[in-house]
Order: C-alpha cells, then sequence, then structure tokens
C-alpha cells in the first residue's frame, strides 16, 4: 500500500520547513525509519526518516522548497503502485497556510479565525471562551483543525494528549469513531422534573444567580443612527482578554511618585555617546526596565501566577513591555530582563517596539511575559490603573515624566522647593496572592533603585 | 549524559565520533552525551552556506593552514580554530523535547548562563539569520544543529580566546558586516577552555534537566 510522507511537526511555532536535500532518488528503495530527506529551519538541519519501507514513487517537492506542516511532500510504495487519491492530508494550495512569514504575529491571532473561514457551515465558538478554544487550536496541527472543520467538531471538547494538551490525529480519529459508535443525541434531554419542592432560600438563591448574569444592556435600538463595524481580531481577543482578567484577578492599584532626576541627569549626560555609540536611543525606559527587574529579584512574589490553588513561582523575569499601535496593543516580551544591561534592554526594547510597529515580531516574542510595564505617560497620563496581563499577578503603569515643583529638606534641616524630574508609578496587583504591604515595599525598592542608582556602566560617556 | 574535555580533535573525526554516538545512543548501546572540544582552524559550511562567504583565497588559507570542510548541520559559513570551545550535545529529544526551535532555544540559554558566570550579560537572539548569542552588539557564540529522528549533533561554538582575525576572512553566518567577540576581549583574561567546558556541562544538565556524568577522553572515544 502506498504511503504518504508528510512534513511533520518539528515544534510549536514551527509552521514550515525547507527541502535542502533529497537523500533517496525517485524509484530508489528506502527502508523505513531511514533519512529520506533533509530539512532546514532557522539553524537546525533535520533529517525526516521514511515512515515506511518501499520505493519512492513521487516527490511532490524539490530541493530548495518550503513546505507547510502536514503538506503531502512524497509517495513511498510498491513500483507500479498507483499512491491513493482518498488522504487525510490535503495536497498543497487547499491547505490554508498557518503562519504568514511576512506577519507571523497577526497570523497567529488570525489562526482561529481561519478556520472558521474555510468552513463557514460550521459553527466556531469565539465568544466567551476563547483563551482556552484559541490555544487548543493553536496547538493543534493545521491537518487536525481541517479535519474538525470538516467534520463538525469542537476541539476544546476533545481531551488532547499530544504535547500541552495538543489534539493529535490520533485523538481525533478516536474521537470520531467513538462518535460514530455512540447513538446520535438529536433527542432533547427529558425536562428535569422536580424531585421535590424547593425551599424558600434555593429558590431566592436560584433566582439572584440567575438574574446577576442575565444582565445586559443593549448597545442599539433599532432605528438608531449607528453604523456598525465588526472588531477586528486584535480587538477581540484584547476585549476577552480585559473582561477575562477582570473577573479573574482581584485587582487592586497603588500609586507612588517617583523621583527620576538622577536617571534624568544621567541620561541628559549619556544619551549623545549613547546614541553613537550602540545606534540605538537610551529612553527612560531601560532605567526603568532594570529597576524593575531588581525589585522583581528581591520580590519573587509578583514575578509569579496563580494555577488553582497553587503559586506557580516563574524562575525567569521576562518583562512585557506594552506597544501601543494604531491597530491595537501588543506586548513584546524582554527575555530574561534580569541579566540584560542598559545597553542589552534599550536596543531590545527599541528592537521590539520597531518590529511590532513594522508587524515583524515572531508569536513566541508576545509570549511567556512574567511582569508587564506599560507606558502610558507617553500620552500625557499622570497615572492610571491597568489591567493585569493573564496569567501575570501585576502590571506596572509609568506616567508622565515632568519637572515638577517638590519640597524637600535641605542640609540644614530648612524645608524648601526645588524643582525635580517625578513620575508617577501605579501598580496593579491580584490580590489573591499578593497583599498591600508586600506590593508597596516592591514600589518601595523600585522607587529607591531609580533615586539612589549611580548607573556606573555608562560613566563612559560625559 | 556522559561528557569530557578532549582537548582538540580533527573536524572530521569529531563528526565521525558524533555519527558513532548518536547511533549507539539510538541502538540504547550509550549515554546521551556533551562532547567539548577545540578545532584546529577549519572553515565549515552548514546546509544553507554560499562559498562565497568565505572571503578568502585558497592561498590564504594554504598558507594559514585553515580548512575548508562541507558539512550536515544547519546555518551558513563558521570559523572553528584554537580558543573556541565547540560543544556537541549528543541528545535524545524524544519523546518530550520534540521542538527543533525549543532545542536552538535551550542551547542559547546554557551559554547565556555560562557566560553570566563570567560576568557577561549576553543575549540570546532567535530570528534568523541573527541566531546565536550576542554581548553588546556582537556575536559570541553561533549555533548549527542536526538533528536525526530527534538525536541531536552539532551543537556551539563559543569564542573564549579565539583569533578573531579569522572571522574576517569569511561572512559568518551569511551577515555582512557582523562583528564578532570572544570572553577574552570582553573581559580582558584568558580563561583555560576546560573552566568554561565546565560550566557548559553543568549548565546544559540544568537546562536539559539531565545528570551529568563525568568520563575521561578514552572512555567517551571508546
Amino acid at each position: 500500500m502506498a504511503t504518504e510522507v508528510i512534513m511533520p511537526e518539528m515544534g510549536e511555532s514551527i509552521a514550515e520547513g525547507t527541502i535542502t536535500k533529497w537523500l533517496v532518488q525517485v524509484g530508489e528503495r528506502v527502508e523505513r525509519d531511514q533519512p529520506l530527506f533533509e530539512v532546514s529551519t532557522d539553524k537546525v538541519d533535520a533529517e525526516i526518516p521514511s515512515p515506511a519501507s518501499g520505493t519512492l514513487l513521487v516527490v511532490h517537492h524539490g530541493e530548495g522548497a518550503t513546505v507547510q506542516v502536514n503538506e503531502l511532500v512524497a509517495i513511498v510504495g510498491e513500483p507500479g503502485e498507483q499512491p491513493e487519491t482518498q488522504s487525510v492530508a490535503a495536497p498543497a494550495g487547499v491547505e490554508a497556510p498557518v503562519v504568514e512569514a511576512s506577519e507571523p504575529v497577526e497570523a497567529a491571532v488570525e489562526q482561529p479565525v481561519l478556520v472558521a473561514e474555510s468552513a463557514p457551515t460550521q459553527e466556531v465558538v469565539v465568544g466567551e471562551d476563547s483563551q482556552l478554544v484559541d490555544r487548543i487550536r493553536q496547538f493543534s496541527s493545521p491537518l487536525v483543525r481541517k479535519m474538525a472543520a470538516a467534520e463538525g467538531v469542537d476541539l476544546s471538547q476533545i481531551q488532547g494528549t499530544g504535547i500541552h494538551g495538543r489534539v493529535t490525529k490520533q485523538d481525533m480519529q478516536g474521537y470520531l469513531e467513538r462518535r460514530s459508535a455512540a447513538p446520535p443525541s438529536t433527542v432533547a434531554p427529558p425536562p428535569a422534573a422536580p424531585a421535590s419542592p424547593m425551599r424558600t432560600a434555593e429558590v431566592v438563591t436560584a433566582a439572584r444567580r440567575a438574574s446577576v448574569g442575565d444582565f445586559q444592556v443593549a448597545a442599539y435600538h433599532e432605528g438608531d443612527n449607528v453604523e456598525i463595524e465588526p472588531m477586528s481580531n486584535i480587538r477581540r481577543l484584547t476585549a476577552s482578554h480585559m473582561v477575562y482578567s477582570k473577573a479573574t484577578s482581584a485587582h487592586v492599584s497603588t500609586v507612588f511618585h517617583v523621583d527620576l532626576s538622577r536617571v534624568a541627569k544621567v541620561r541628559a549626560r549619556a544619551k549623545q555617546g549613547f546614541a553613537q555609540t550602540h545606534g540605538t536611543k537610551l529612553t527612560f525606559m531601560p532605567f526603568i526596565f532594570k529597576a524593575v527587574a531588581n525589585a522583581l529579584t528581591a520580590f519573587p512574589n509578583l514575578n509569579s501566577s496563580i494555577d488553582g490553588t497553587n503559586i506557580v513561582h516563574k524562575k525567569d523575569i521576562n518583562l512585557g513591555m506594552a506597544v501601543a499601535l494604531d491597530w491595537g496593543l501588543l506586548v513584546p516580551v524582554i527575555r530574561h530582563a534580569d541579566r540584560l544591561n542598559l545597553v542589552g534592554l534599550a536596543k531590545t526594547a527599541n528592537d521590539l517596539a520597531e518590529r511590532a510597529r513594522s508587524k515583524r515580531l515572531s508569536p513566541e516574542e508576545v509570549q511567556g511575559g512574567t511582569f508587564t510595564v506599560t507606558n502610558p505617560g507617553v500620552f500625557g497620563s499622570l497615572f492610571g490603573t491597568p489591567i493585569i496581563n493573564q496569567p501575570q499577578v501585576a502590571i506596572l503603569g509609568i506616567g508622565a515624566i515632568e519637572k515638577r515643583p517638590v519640597v524637600v529638606n535641605d542640609d540644614d534641616g530648612n524645608d524648601t522647593i526645588a524643582i525635580k524630574t517625578m513620575c508617577y508609578f501605579a501598580l496593579t496587583f491580584d490580590h489573591r496572592l499578593v497583599d498591600g504591604a508586600e506590593a508597596d515595599s516592591f514600589m518601595n525598592h523600585l522607587r529607591r533603585t531609580l533615586l539612589e542608582e549611580t548607573w556606573s556602566e555608562l560613566d563612559s560617556f560625559q | 549524559m556522559d561528557w569530557s574535555y578532549l582537548g582538540t580533535l580533527d573536524y572530521r573525526r569529531s563528526l565521525a565520533l558524533q555519527e558513532l554516538r548518536r547511533e549507539k545512543l539510538r541502538a540504547g548501546q550509550v549515554n546521551e552525551a556533551l562532547l567539548l572540544l577545540e578545532h584546529p582552524h577549519i572553515y565549515t559550511l552548514g546546509r544553507n552556506a554560499d562559498r562565497a562567504d568565505i572571503l578568502a583565497g585558497s592561498d590564504w588559507l594554504q598558507s594559514r593552514g585553515v580548512k575548508v570542510e562541507e558539512c550536515d548541520r544547519g546555518g551558513q559559513v563558521t570559523y572553528h580554530g584554537p580558543g573556541q570551545l565547540v560543544g556537541y550535545p549528543i541528545l535524545d529529544l524524544n519523546p518530550d523535547r520534540r521542538d527543533l526551535r525549543r532545542y536552538v532555544r535551550d542551547l542559547q540559554e546554557v551559554l547565556v548562563r555560562v557566560l553570566a558566570e563570567v560576568g557577561l550579560a549576553a543575549e540570546p537572539r532567535s530570528k534568523s539569520p541573527e541566531i546565536g548569542v550576542w554581548v553588546e552588539g556582537k556575536k559570541i557564540a553561533s549555533l548549527g544543529v542536526h538533528v536525526s529522528r530527534w538525536i541531536t549533533t552539532h551543537g556551539f561554538a563559543l569564542n573564549v580566546n579565539t583569533d578573531l582575525s579569522y572571522f574576517a576572512a569569511i561572512v559568518p553566518c551569511g551577515i555582512q558586516g557582523v562583528e564578532m567577540t570572544s570572553v577574552a576581549e570582553l573581559t580582558g583574561r584568558n580563561l583555560p577552555l576546560e573552566n568554561l567546558a565546565a560550566l557548559c556541562v553543568h549548565h546544559t544538565a540544568e537546562v536539559f534537566q539531565r545528570r551529568p556524568l563525568a568520563m575521561t577522553s578514552e572512555e567517551l572515544m571508546a
């Protein structure tokens, strides 16, 4: 029997591979598990073994071709055998591309919708549970998603056995077999007969429960002068995430007035030389990132997540930085921010922001953040109370940085008014895990670092 | 995970050793391994390499005793030579680490941690073609990996006391204008390769959650 050779899964977020070399030529014999061809992706070169013994009958993609994961690459079988036409692996061109190389992040965000569009008759849930559904979809291969769409299966209903609970082809086939074996459940479940009359308190509780969830306000009425525009995907995902976050965490905010005079002075002195030497501008943000990373090291609770009743301590400090774009909000992640110096932070932050604006971020660059910094100050805001970026437990908002009159105590003990570069820092934290005292200690640590640190690594810039 | 610092080893011999260990590992006859060594001067061409990226003429190559070899790792052209610590992890990524990008990330993580121990804040860059480990905008370590049924060969090359002038004769990784650096250049210290090898073992074990087992070079090459 002819066996199809498909481009195998090579890891999360790897959507395609480039065939660099065919190790077996058409017409030659190949044994099962013998390397058949080589694929190159980034810095990795991988041998792909033959899934069966036989003769290499057909090669669909030559050397140099870039092929989507799960796409048909070749057919192995006995000489003269007709390749099967009935197949689960879609031939090239039919399968929707999963990740567009030119706009990786956008494409990743749009993934769930591709499924919906390729199967217009199939209802795809994108509403309340979109986080979960999206995640499961993203973790499933295009083949599985295609099967799901074709069979009208909600992937979130299937227990995945693959990596990270990913639904595999086997899971899908098993599910379809079980489903066809079970009688169709077209009969409506019988109405629940009241076994005993409810007591009054239960009736009241039930009524109250129903009423809270049911409250809704119509966005417009028939005949209103309105125009309806569907949300973009990024808008819809942001909306879902914000509501999910508010419903999940116990948000509390605390605001500190932070003296950035020293940072301002060091920056003013160094910024020209820094730009010349390192080819990137030195803003206030690297200083703040550095101070935040230090404070998170001292207060690791703010660098964690909640999983049920467990606390998940994140060992890496990966700072998300909110970047406002014309079309929405992205939060690329500065990985291992605690290990970077000011140069590293400045370069990474500027590079991420620049690539976020030009849609050149890769999906993994917006994942894995452990704490987020947002900077509404650039728009003039004195301070806001940001919403936590789930599953994190805290987010820091930086207000407008400006010179303000501040009462200071001079060496002789006299009060006097000085001009200082000041800024409001607002921390929103999840009170389920972080108490006010700890949040404020974190903020004091941050404030002290920014007030006292001499930033000697910039000493060479005079 | 067996490991040993093998000293100077010819490039071809190291390829043969890696393939032998890989097949033995697949047959269940040996443990996973981390081979640490340095090569005599050589330019190697990965699967995506362009011969034009070797800028030096054959006269120059001969006069300085530099060989050129093609090999089956990912990546483009690079240089190996004295003072550069080369690490070849032969690991089985089955069943839980079957992710090529994750493997590259994990190797970068090992190098970042190793460099942190000598006081350098290194930055992994995971965007092609800059994949590697960088310090202050210069590249300090290169990666090139081969995976055969999820068993790895090839690996990383970390410039410790490398004579960086050899990189001037090539376009490393096919990136025009990339500047290479070394631990010695950045710290002003000449650390022995053995010391960095030991750090690589420690952090590889940590990152990949393996237990390191020290071997003599004879045992490892047997």
